[in-house]
């Protein structure tokens, strides 16, 4: 077959994608753009408002407070969860009958949201919950973890690194397999102990899977809705309020779409930004595709 | 910690025994103590959820906590699914997430195949935008997809949740264009020779060859599809048109003190996803590995 006949068969096949981006994706960004310079309620005329939803957002207080929230949310889950998950790793990869364990670790990573929150509501109970009970049992007196609004977002983000550990930890397993042997047998040689073979071989070595995870951790937290959504709608007041669901309660509870979209943009940005950053420096420390490192 | 003789009935210290040259090292006794205590801390909630779906409302509250059910009350189950409708929800995520899953494996496979094997103009062009858009986070056009679909009538109808996810996965194409660009040029040669066309090529020649990744990728895809929560909130309103986790999140807003009742609907929500994971674990983990994108 000749070649102008082949680049027909070409636009054949990607045709129903590209319609679906061109649909899905790409018309709805645009109009996202546009709307967040628009004042709309949904029904009445637009009115092009410049910036004036992205200056009235950052004036907002329930936007502030969404952003220092989803802030300081990334900042609990983000180091203990990629801390976790490379403890985890490091325990799996030297221990026999790994993928028994590695089963388990994995178990909550594909379960759905909103039945890990319903879940946790129940064990996070501060009256009859089991963690509390269990407490109780060593003589602690536990506090009621979801409606204090101090211990609120460390709860939700305890139950996030739970839920996300095993993405994490099954990174860094793969990381670990892809550091040679041979490494280890030098170290060996000149007497290293377990502690300096961390530091000086798999620390190192494992830093482009380490940054690959923490850039992935931070575009995650700042998608996070579903949990405190199910689990304490942003409250006690605003405790749990996060930047999605400030996005989420501008559009479908005040109908203010432009603002929302606004906000939307400004985490679209954030997003963006460490998408980029991933995106430079895995140019030049690793190579994901060809299979080769 | 009651719990430990039923797990270390299923830990491998034995097998240690025999690798081990019939020598247990301490830190290894170690080693797996901590990882025991760990999957209990992974799997415990589901345990406890579980059995907690089937204990009375006495014992439920009982202090200190009981935790095997006495009696099982099976009547938990049925009395969460006749109170709202989770036959219902079952058939439309079932449904939902197979359509979805299928057009998805046929038309991401068509794409990459295209993107991988066909020069035509613009290609690299149109790949490029297709991997753009996966750093597009999906709540940023939640609000424009919203008024459209508002506009064209899908919402509260499936279509809104259907066409968009059926036609659209930008990660598919690229995942499986990675597989399909590994196929030697030499498979596809002779039958090019014979003067094959592509839709022939295609059926016949790359997606036999491209059959675990496809399987891998349809795995996450109906993960991705049975979980998908934000978008049902959003496009759907009519309960009869509910998925499994819109109906349980909605559940636990109307018996919000019932805690038999939610634990039972939280354990009818996750069997589903939770035996597909036993059954293909493997492929889940291995393929998480492999792109390292969360399904």
């Amino acid at each position: 077959m000749n070649d102008s006949k082949r680049k027909w068969w070409g636009y054949f096949f990607i045709a129903p994608q590209l319609i679906g981006m061109l649909a899905f994706s790409i018309l709805p960004l645009g109009f996202a753009f546009g709307l967040s310079f628009m004042k709309w309620d949904g029904f009445g005329e637009r009115e092009f408002v410049g910036f004036a939803n992205y200056i009235s957002q950052f004036k907002d207080d329930n936007f502030i407070t969404a952003l220092v929230n989803t802030a300081y949310y990334s900042v609990l889950v983000i180091p203990v969860g990629i801390a976790a998950a490379l403890l985890v790793a490091l325990a799996l990869n030297k221990v026999k009958g790994k993928t028994v364990y590695r089963v388990f670790f994995f178990m909550p990573v594909v379960t759905s949201s909103v039945s890990i929150g319903v879940i946790w509501m129940w064990l996070l109970n501060g009256d009859i919950g089991l963690i509390n009970q269990l407490l109780a049992m060593i003589g602690i007196d536990g506090p009621n973890w979801l409606t204090d609004r101090n211990l609120v977002l460390p709860s939700i983000a305890g139950l996030s690194i739970w839920w996300g550990l095993g993405t994490n930890m099954v990174i860094f397993l793969a990381g670990l397999q892809g550091i040679s042997r041979s490494y280890y047998e030098a170290a060996d040689i000149d007497g290293a102990s377990s502690i300096q073979k961390f530091l000086h071989i798999t620390f190192p070595l494992l830093s482009p899977t380490t940054f690959f995870v923490a850039i992935m951790s931070v575009i995650g937290s700042f998608q996070v809705f579903d949990q405190a959504y199910v689990m304490t709608q942003g409250g006690p007041g605003k405790a749990s309020y996060t930047l999605v669901y400030h996005i989420y309660e501008t559009a479908f509870g005040r109908t203010a779409f432009g603002p929302s979209t606004a906000s939307a943009m400004v985490l679209f940005a954030i997003i963006l930004m460490f998408t980029l950053i991933q995106f430079s420096v895995s140019r030049k420390w690793v190579h994901y595709e060809d299979g080769g490192r | 910690m009651e719990e430990g003789k039923t797990t270390i009935e299923q830990q491998p210290p034995k097998q240690v025994r025999h690798h081990n040259k019939s020598k247990i090292r301490p830190s290894q006794i170690a080693l797996h103590f901590a990882l025991i205590i760990g999957s209990l801390v992974m799997a415990g909630p589901f345990i406890w959820m579980a059995l907690s779906s089937l204990k009375s409302f006495e014992q439920i509250f009982a202090v200190p906590p009981v935790w095997i059910p006495d009696p099982f009350m099976w009547s938990n189950i049925t009395d969460s699914l006749s109170a709202m409708p989770f036959g219902r929800a079952y058939f439309n995520s079932f449904y939902i997430s197979f359509v979805v899953v299928f057009s998805q494996l046929l038309t991401c496979s068509m794409a990459a195949y295209a993107f991988a094997k066909i020069k035509f103009p613009g290609s690299r062009f149109l790949f490029v935008a297709f991997l753009a858009t996966m750093m597009v986070p999906m709540q940023v056009t939640l609000i424009p997809l919203y008024i459209i679909m508002d506009n064209i009538g899908w919402v509260n109808s499936h279509l809104s949740i259907l066409v968009p996810n059926a036609l659209f996965n930008a990660f598919g194409v690229f995942l499986l264009r990675q597989f399909i660009m590994g196929i030697p040029k030499e498979m596809e040669e002779a039958a090019v020779m014979d003067g094959a066309n592509p839709l022939y090529i295609y059926w016949k020649i790359i997606l036999p060859l491209v059959r675990p990744a496809l399987a891998a990728f349809g795995i996450f895809s109906f993960i991705g599809i049975w979980n998908n929560f934000i978008q049902p909130l959003v496009f759907l309103s009519d309960q009869d048109l509910y998925t499994v986790p819109l109906l349980l999140a909605t559940f636990k807003g109307l018996y919000v003190t019932n805690w038999p009742l939610m634990m039972a609907g939280a354990t009818i929500s996750v069997i589903p996803v939770l035996v597909i994971y036993v059954f293909a674990q493997r492929q889940i983990i291995e393929g998480i590995a492999l792109t390292g994108v969360k399904g």
